[in-house]
């Protein structure tokens, strides 16, 4: 009997303990490096080409010139970061630069006093605060605070497309939302996917519903979600964008397999560029990306780009954007005084220096940078980066990504729906209801 | 039966000796056993147990939250539709993975050369990690630019993973070609056990392979199918790394499985206390189904197989 008892407590013990060794396997393993030893500070950022090079560079050269107080940074994959530097920064186990795209999340973090008040610090440096796009600042402030510095470049979402099958079609880029739904049969026809869509990483999804809520309803209904007036997502011109969209599905107007398609694969980028798909709805940043993976197919001038066409009745400016207005860096609060003093060192003297401002171009991005028109106008990529420039900094409204804008309670439960209204697993009215639920969390 | 009445004798003449220090001084061996479990197993479940209680959003401070997150969590259908995926992957795995394994641990188990060889090509699964099957078949799968189109297989070129059925199916497939070796190193160990003199006698009285392996094998095998069931349903519980790189839950919550569930509640959506729940619901889960599963092989667990050998 003796042995039947201890088999079972061990068996007990192997049920209680296996819920918990996954959680702390797959969340707890913070294995990056908390903070750097001696004067530096250390920083997460995002790993992908040419940013990741351009920023190492900018760290090698402020460490080269700051002997003692060099940043140690860390990479990590888009989608894992955003939950990762979360995790760490609950666990108190922060880098002491924390990257971002402000919004809902940076709101949390401020609320919580997990990052520090820049304010006085940008009141004693306004060189520093007058060189970035003033509209950079609104998705950093929190409660009329700044948390922190805007920096890279604008974002904002645009129409991708390939030229060679568009004249290979006979056909120009969609200027109404009926010219979209006719080059979708135009493209199916020839075999062609309409639209390269990355629909596992759902905030790429995302981005069609921004776009198509944004022209027939206009700024007013994102902004009364974002305020939590009550029965804001139940607005008529949600239901017509998850119409819309499902009608876009339905006709298969993008790509058989989008959602096993990951944003961080790239594997959407490369449908684009080997032709199997026509168009591509995609953030700024993928411009260099092309460049880099598509052998040729940006410098050769075949990958065209447009804004989001116009719906017909819409109430929104077809000049509105959507995308990220910059992306953010914060200092921990838990970061010792030492750590601080040299983020904030960085900050002014080592992330946005001339050399980084010119690489970002030179990759096809826009810096948020003032007075940078000259050098956009010497680039080889002019014609793009001038088409971003214009829809970044002269759009009537720019829209910052919902799931960032949102807090990240809300912002899962969009992109849970979204992913099913995509399925057609619900329909645009059960996904208006659904989010109406989370309004206010 | 004898060997445990000596060990006995001598466990009794020892105390009537007085060496009762000895028998303390070997309790206190087992104290880093117990503090690891206290640590690691019995904190983190009080911990979660008063969580499933609070508000919290992994970030800021932990504030009570009385049972609202018990009724938001048990009236959501997100919940019963995970439960119902949970149990229906498990049972489905079961069916799948016992019959292979068993065959596979039966045929590895024979002391042929080329049964060897082949034995080291099935454990190989055993080798990777689960990010790096999930990775690799992911790759595989895709439908643009995976092997269907790579080799030119019309029938492969499925979006395997984009329609929930067939996400589902091959989420269990994929379950199983990673843990089937496993099991079947269960299986082989098992067979091996089983005495030679056994087969024998059934050939003498005329019994044919089959007959030997219903009659023998499957019958002398059942600890070991109970084991191997145990870990099998119990670990079912806990798969996460697969799906979660494979599908991340998805389509939609086709393959949003409890513990996954319970990630993207607590670290995606910030909401520790619902997560909390779903934790203590899989820990319930968990105890039910290793009791039950223990009550199956019978209460004489020390009863012979091998009775009149």
């Amino acid at each position: 009997m003796k042995q039947f008892q201890s088999s079972r407590r061990s068996f007990l013990a192997l049920a209680a303990i296996t819920p918990f060794a996954a959680m702390a396997t797959t969340a707890c393993g913070t294995s990056g490096p908390g903070s750097a030893s001696g004067g530096g500070a250390s920083m997460w950022f995002l790993s992908g080409e040419p940013n990741q090079t351009t920023i190492q560079k900018a760290v090698d050269a402020f460490g080269a010139a700051n002997a003692d107080n060099k940043i140690a940074v860390t990479y990590f994959q888009n989608d894992a970061f955003k939950t990762k530097i979360k995790t760490a920064i609950g666990a108190g186990q922060a880098p002491t630069i924390i990257y971002g795209w402000g919004g809902g999340t940076l709101k949390s973090y401020a609320e919580a006093n997990q990052v520090e008040d820049l304010t006085s610090w940008f009141d004693a440096n306004p060189d520093l605060k007058n060189k970035f796009f003033p509209s950079s600042f609104g998705a950093a402030t929190v409660n009329g605070k700044i948390y922190a510095l805007p920096n890279q470049y604008i974002a904002p979402i645009v129409l991708f497309y390939n030229k060679n099958l568009f004249d290979k079609a006979g056909v120009q880029p969609p200027k109404t939302w009926d010219d979209v739904m006719s080059l979708v049969k135009t493209f199916n026809d020839m075999g062609v996917a309409p639209f390269s869509l990355g629909g596992q990483s759902r905030w790429t999804s995302m981005m069609w519903l921004q776009y198509l809520l944004d022209r027939i309803g206009g700024p007013e209904v994102f902004k009364a979600i974002f305020d939590g007036k009550p029965n804001a997502w139940m607005d008529p011109a949600v239901i017509e964008t998850g119409t819309k969209i499902q009608e876009l599905v339905s006709a298969d107007g993008f790509i058989k397999g989008f959602s096993s398609i990951t944003a961080d694969s790239k594997a959407d980028q490369a449908l684009l560029f080997t032709g199997k798909a026509a168009m591509m709805l995609h953030g700024t940043w993928t411009f260099g990306a092309m460049k880099k993976d598509g052998q040729n197919f940006v410098q050769n001038g075949k990958l065209g780009f447009a804004a989001f066409p116009t719906i017909p009745g819409g109430k929104g400016d077809p000049k509105n954007g959507v995308g990220n207005p910059a992306q953010y860096m914060s200092i921990s609060a838990k970061a010792t005084d030492t750590e601080k003093e040299t983020a904030k060192k960085f900050f002014k003297d080592g992330i946005m220096t001339d050399t980084v401002i010119d690489a970002y171009i030179e990759s096809g991005s826009v810096p948020i940078v003032n007075g940078i028109e000259d050098k956009l106008a010497s680039s080889p990529d002019k014609d793009f980066l001038n088409f971003v420039y214009d829809l970044g900094k002269n759009a009537p409204n720019f829209q910052q990504s919902w799931d960032q804008a949102l807090s990240p309670t809300a912002a899962e439960a969009l992109l849970n729906n979204i992913d099913q209204l995509f399925l057609k697993s619900i329909t645009p009215q059960q996904f208006a209801e659904n989010m109406n639920a989370t309004l206010g969390k | 039966m004898s060997a445990t009445t000596t060990h006995r004798a001598t466990t009794g003449s020892r105390n009537a000796d007085g060496t009762g220090q000895q028998k303390s001084a070997l309790a206190w061996l087992t104290l880093p056993a117990v503090i690891f479990f206290l640590v690691f197993a019995v904190v983190p479940l009080v911990g979660v147990l008063i969580l499933s209680f609070a508000n919290w959003d992994g970030i800021g401070a932990i504030g009570a939250a009385g049972m609202e997150n018990w009724t938001s969590v048990l009236s959501d259908p997100e919940l019963y539709n995970s439960l119902g995926l949970t149990f229906m992957i498990m049972i489905v795995s079961w069916l799948v993975q016992t019959p292979i394994s068993l065959l596979l641990g039966v045929f590895t188990a024979g002391t042929q050369r080329y049964r060897a060889a082949l034995a080291v090509l099935y454990f190989l699964p055993l080798l990777l990690s689960s990010a790096a099957v999930a990775i690799a078949y992911k790759a595989l799968l895709d439908p643009n630019f995976g092997l269907a189109m790579g080799l030119g297989l019309p029938f492969l070129a499925q979006d395997w993973l984009g329609v929930p059925q067939l996400a589902v199916g091959l989420v269990i497939f994929v379950i199983a070609w990673q843990f089937v070796p496993f099991h079947t190193l269960i299986y082989q160990g098992g067979v091996r056990q089983i005495p030679k003199s056994l087969y024998e006698a059934a050939q003498i009285d005329g019994a044919g392979t089959i007959k030997q392996f219903f009659h023998i094998t499957l019958p002398q095998l059942k600890y070991t199918i109970i084991t191997s069931s145990t870990l099998m349903v119990v670990g079912s519980l806990t798969y996460f790394d697969l799906i979660f790189v494979l599908t991340g839950g998805g389509p939609g919550n086709s393959t949003r499985i409890l513990a996954l569930d319970m990630y993207l509640r607590g670290f995606r959506a910030n909401l520790m206390g619902p997560a909390s729940v779903i934790a203590v619901i899989l820990v319930v889960i968990g105890l039910a189904l290793a009791l039950f599963l223990q009550r199956l092989g019978g209460k004489d667990k020390q009863g012979s197989q091998l009775e009149g050998m």
